[in-house]
């Protein structure tokens, strides 16, 4: 189909008045759907920055550099530096074995994938507790050998990896579904061995969608709250992340100071939408029609 | 029901899908919309079913204006060529449905069933009633859509490329019954198609459509055999095209290789269009015009020649006996028996078509056997 | 080549041959990962969970503040669920059918729930809906109802959170439906909402209660942003993982692990459903 083609199918469709819903009824549903979305998402989106600055740009700002602040954003930061690309080896290893190669189970295994979306945040961080706690098989080891994952770092980084698992695997498998194997098996054919052709020919292919994960993973990651604040003790400059910084600060009456911090973790997740909808305009193709977080 | 459509325009984004189309359809007629993809044809057919809305022009139903009447109430079967069969119903409820939507006089339940019987029997499809469409083949997926179509009792039938989607065998099967559903029910029926061969086989009248226009609106013999434009010529059937210059009452090309009696055109360019069956290989030494063979393939009992003739080595396909035996780069002389000229004068197309002489030689070949000289 | 080269040792019949390389890696990677980060710790629960004993497990799941807290969470996810169904189904309809101003926009706007922290939301709609809150106060003045620190303050925080999986499930699906069966439709006589009610919903019923089921248990387990608008008083607004939470801070590990347990195996037959409803809709429709 040439462009000029594809041009007038596309004007076909939108001219299309003989069959759909009448000029008032679509300016109904419009408009209901704009109130929904704006009373349910949008106004919460503005309190977070107009409570940030109700109290002055002064506030604001110290609450950002207060040390226990930056303290729990180095952590959120390691945090996020340590699951996300752990989750997204392992995002690629899933997505290669299940979209290149068909096996029995495969199905199962993809509901497996599948699982710690279904498992509640604070579900996820009582079974690190029930793993490594006192009370635990492993507990007494982990003590006399010194080593302590709960209620720290390590913790903390565990749960995470745990909640954030699917995203990255969730968003390759679709896309390298749809996109097949013909040119991972043209490369094969020409001599080239399995690295080089992840790299020059899948890994290209399935970038956008790739990077979007990867935002998600880590919007995610820096985010998670029930899983963590159940594993990390909440010890303050030590195993508080952002979000656990924003419920102490909320707690102890400093609203704005918390939705200072606040307006940190919303300035990420804009960030993280705006770049998907660059990408979904310019790459419509190339990220997964079906999306499951 | 007649048809009529007159004047109608339809503009997308600037490009002219529909441009001043007139035609009438009378009662019972079976017509084929034909023409190469973007020639407006669907763009027609979906104007009569009311899918579309006209820039300007009118679509009367007999002496009725059919925009007066919303789609749902305008009577008109439209199958498409993907059948758009509802996925989540059985094959009786996808049938049933245009007769259970009925606001007035909706038929009792056992009635509905009963007409879906009928219907399935008519359509072959007797004992699938209970079939989803994903469990149906290409074809009786079309044969239900088909009959959802005619449940309605529809005033005109309306069928999108309805043979588009099927492989070669089930179409041929299907074009056949179609035409045997159409003298049973009797329905007026317009389809669209780009299958030249389908819409001659199948079709009392065809309209040969090509950018937004009707370019004839004939038989399927007079289409053939009289086409009015040089399009027409084209694309129904196989052609070679010749420039020529018309000059007292002769078409000739590059002094006198070609040169033929065209009567009434008037002077200057014009075009010689040629069917293989309108050339033969001289073969008794007489005048011709000579050429250079570039290549051969065999098409049936026939093998199919390609020469080059004139300065500028224009190609002319004809047909020889198979068992000549004609190879790449020799020199043959060909006779030219029929075909057609058309001048481009400012009144659109002259057409002139060339009597056709004796092909008595031809058929000395084929009984004397061909001895190469 | 040589009867050797021919009869060699034949491969485990699992799997079809591929010519691509790299299956033992990345499959031997993919379990053993999934394996140490979430099959042996959900693993542990279990075992922890059956150490219990039934009797020990029953008084703890049939303790009258367990029971509301598990009500509470399951009657509130199920009522957001609702809320999301039909606001959901409505504003994919409006996103993949309606051209208008900033549709691009909207339809970002969508992914907010994922995207936001719950912390992040429930601080935000705690301060909406608190009396003092911009909409706390008008709905408060106006209809009388008390949404912050209330149950109902819970449902309003997993509409919130749910939402993005209803739309999610059935724009694609939506995207993907033939406009020409609801042209069939009208030619066959049947009004717009005849056209909608019967043909149209039906194809859309899979995708829409698998966005249901998903929001569902989303709302279930859901946390960061419920505490905050929620007053987590007991019997009336403590939800269930709160509660967990609560008994872990007892240092009651038996009890967390139980209220665990009852949610777990709910999400997981939630799971179940969810995988079903698409692979009947895959067999029916073609389509997921």
């Amino acid at each position: 189909m040439t462009e000029a083609e594809k041009s007038v199918m596309a004007t076909r469709r939108r001219q299309k008045q003989a069959v759909g819903e009448g000029p008032l009824t679509r300016a109904a549903l419009i408009a209901v759907a704009l109130a929904f979305l704006g009373i349910m998402l949008i106004a919460p989106l503005l309190v977070v920055f107009a409570e940030a600055f109700s109290r002055g740009a002064g506030v604001f700002f110290d609450a950002l550099v207060a040390p226990h602040t930056m303290s729990a954003l180095q952590l959120t930061l390691l945090v996020a530096a340590i699951a996300v690309p752990a989750n997204l080896v392992f995002g690629i290893a899933a997505a290669w074995a299940i979209t290149k190669f068909d096996f029995k189970g495969k199905a199962f295994l993809l509901t497996l994938i599948d699982l710690p979306f279904a498992v509640s945040p604070v579900v996820s961080g009582l079974i690190f507790v029930l793993l490594f706690g006192a009370n635990s098989a492993l507990g007494p080891w982990l003590d006399e050998m010194n080593i302590k994952i709960l209620f720290a770092v390590p913790g903390i980084v565990i749960a995470t990896i745990f909640i954030t698992f699917p995203f990255i695997a969730r968003e390759l498998i679709p896309l390298m579904e749809q996109q097949g194997s013909s040119e991972e098996e043209a490369a094969v054919s020409l001599g080239a061995g399995g690295w080089r052709t992840f790299f020059l020919v899948t890994l290209p292919n399935v970038k956008w969608g790739l990077l979007y994960g990867v935002l998600l993973c880590n919007a995610r990651a820096m985010g998670e709250f029930g899983a963590v604040s159940v594993v990390s003790g909440h010890i303050r400059g030590q195993t508080n992340t952002l979000p656990l910084h924003i419920e102490i600060l909320y707690h102890d009456n400093k609203a704005a100071a918390a939705f200072a911090v606040a307006s940190l973790l919303a300035m990420l997740a804009l960030v993280t939408l705006a770049v998907k909808t660059v990408l979904e305009a310019r790459f419509a193709g190339s990220l997964a029609a079906q999306r499951r977080h | 029901m007649q048809v009529r459509v007159t004047n109608v325009s339809k503009n997308y984004a600037g490009m002219a899908a529909l441009a001043d189309v007139s035609l009438t359809v009378g009662s019972g007629e079976l017509v084929a919309l034909l023409g190469p993809s973007g020639s407006g044809k669907t763009t027609l057919l979906r104007t009569i079913a009311g899918l579309e809305t006209p820039d300007s022009g009118v679509v009367y139903f007999n002496d009725r204006d059919a925009s007066e009447s919303r789609i749902q109430d305008r009577g008109v079967g439209f199958v498409f060529q993907h059948y758009a069969l509802f996925k989540h119903m059985r094959v009786m409820d996808n049938i049933a449905f245009g007769l259970r939507a009925r606001k007035k006089n909706r038929p009792k339940e056992a009635d509905v069933k009963l007409k879906v019987m009928e219907l399935l029997d008519l359509v072959q499809l007797s004992g699938l009633e209970k079939r989803f469409p994903s469990q149906l083949s290409g074809g009786q997926r079309q044969r239900v859509a088909l009959a959802r179509a005619l449940a309605i009792e529809p005033s005109v039938l309306l069928l999108d490329e309805p043979f588009g989607a099927l492989d070669a065998r089930v179409r041929k099967d299907l074009r056949r019954w179609l035409r045997e559903i159409h003298d049973r029910t009797g329905h007026t029926t317009l389809f669209v198609t780009h299958d030249q061969e389908e819409a001659l086989e199948l079709a009392d009248r065809v309209v040969v459509m090509n950018k937004g226009q009707i370019e004839q609106s004939a038989t399927p013999d007079e289409i053939y055999d009289t086409p009015a434009t040089p399009f027409v010529f084209s694309f129904i059937g196989e052609s070679s095209v010749i420039p020529v210059v018309v000059g007292n009452g002769r078409a000739t090309l590059d002094e006198r290789v070609i040169d033929l009696e065209v009567g009434v055109l008037a002077d200057g360019p014009a075009k010689l269009f040629l069917r293989p069956e309108d050339v033969a290989m001289v073969t008794d030494g007489g005048p011709g015009i000579p050429g250079l063979v570039v290549s051969t393939r065999r098409i049936g009992g026939m093998r199919r020649v390609t020469m080059e003739c004139g300065l500028a080595r224009h190609r002319i396909e004809f047909d020889a006996p198979a068992e000549i035996d004609i190879h790449n780069s020799q020199r043959l002389q060909v006779r030219i028996t029929g075909g057609r000229v058309y001048g481009d004068g400012e009144e659109g197309y002259a057409t002139e078509k060339l009597a056709s002489s004796d092909t008595a030689d031809f058929k000395w070949a084929r009984a004397e056997g061909w001895i190469d000289r | 080549m040589t009867p050797k080269a021919i009869s060699k040792p034949p491969r485990a019949n699992w799997r079809r041959r591929s010519v691509l390389p790299g299956f033992g890696l990345s499959l031997g990677y993919t379990i053993a990962y999934l394996s140490l980060v979430v099959l042996i710790p959900l693993a542990g629960l279990g075992i922890s969970s059956a150490s219990l004993g039934w009797n020990e497990f029953w008084a703890i799941a049939f303790d009258p503040r367990v029971a509301a807290a598990l009500q509470l969470s399951f009657g509130a996810a199920l009522l957001a669920a609702i809320v999301n169904t039909v606001f959901g189904v409505l504003i994919a309809w409006v996103l993949v059918r309606y051209r208008f101003p900033g549709r691009r926009w909207l339809d970002a706007a969508v992914d907010l729930p994922f995207a936001l922290p719950t912390a992040v939301a429930g601080i935000a709609l705690a301060t909406l809906y608190a009396p003092n809150g911009v909409f706390g106060a008008t709905l408060e003045s106006v209809f009388g109802l008390k949404i912050g620190f209330s149950a109902i303050g819970v449902v309003f925080a997993l509409i919130f959170v749910g939402l993005p999986f209803v739309v999610r499930t059935v724009q694609p699906v939506l995207e993907e439906i033939d406009r020409e069966t609801e042209e069939v439709s009208a030619t066959l006589g049947a009004g717009r909402w005849r056209t909608v009610t019967r043909v149209i919903m039906p194809g859309l019923l899979p995708a829409i209660l698998t966005g249901f089921a998903l929001s569902f248990a989303r709302g279930v387990g859901e946390y960061g942003s419920v505490i905050f608008i929620a007053n987590n008083l007991p019997f009336q607004s403590e939800i269930a993982p709160l509660l967990i939470v609560i008994k872990l801070d007892e240092h009651n590990y038996a009890g967390a692990t139980a209220i665990a347990t009852i949610m777990l195996v709910i999400a997981f037959v939630m799971l179940f459903v969810i995988n079903l409803l698409q692979a009947w809709s895959r067999k029916w429709f073609g389509h997921d």
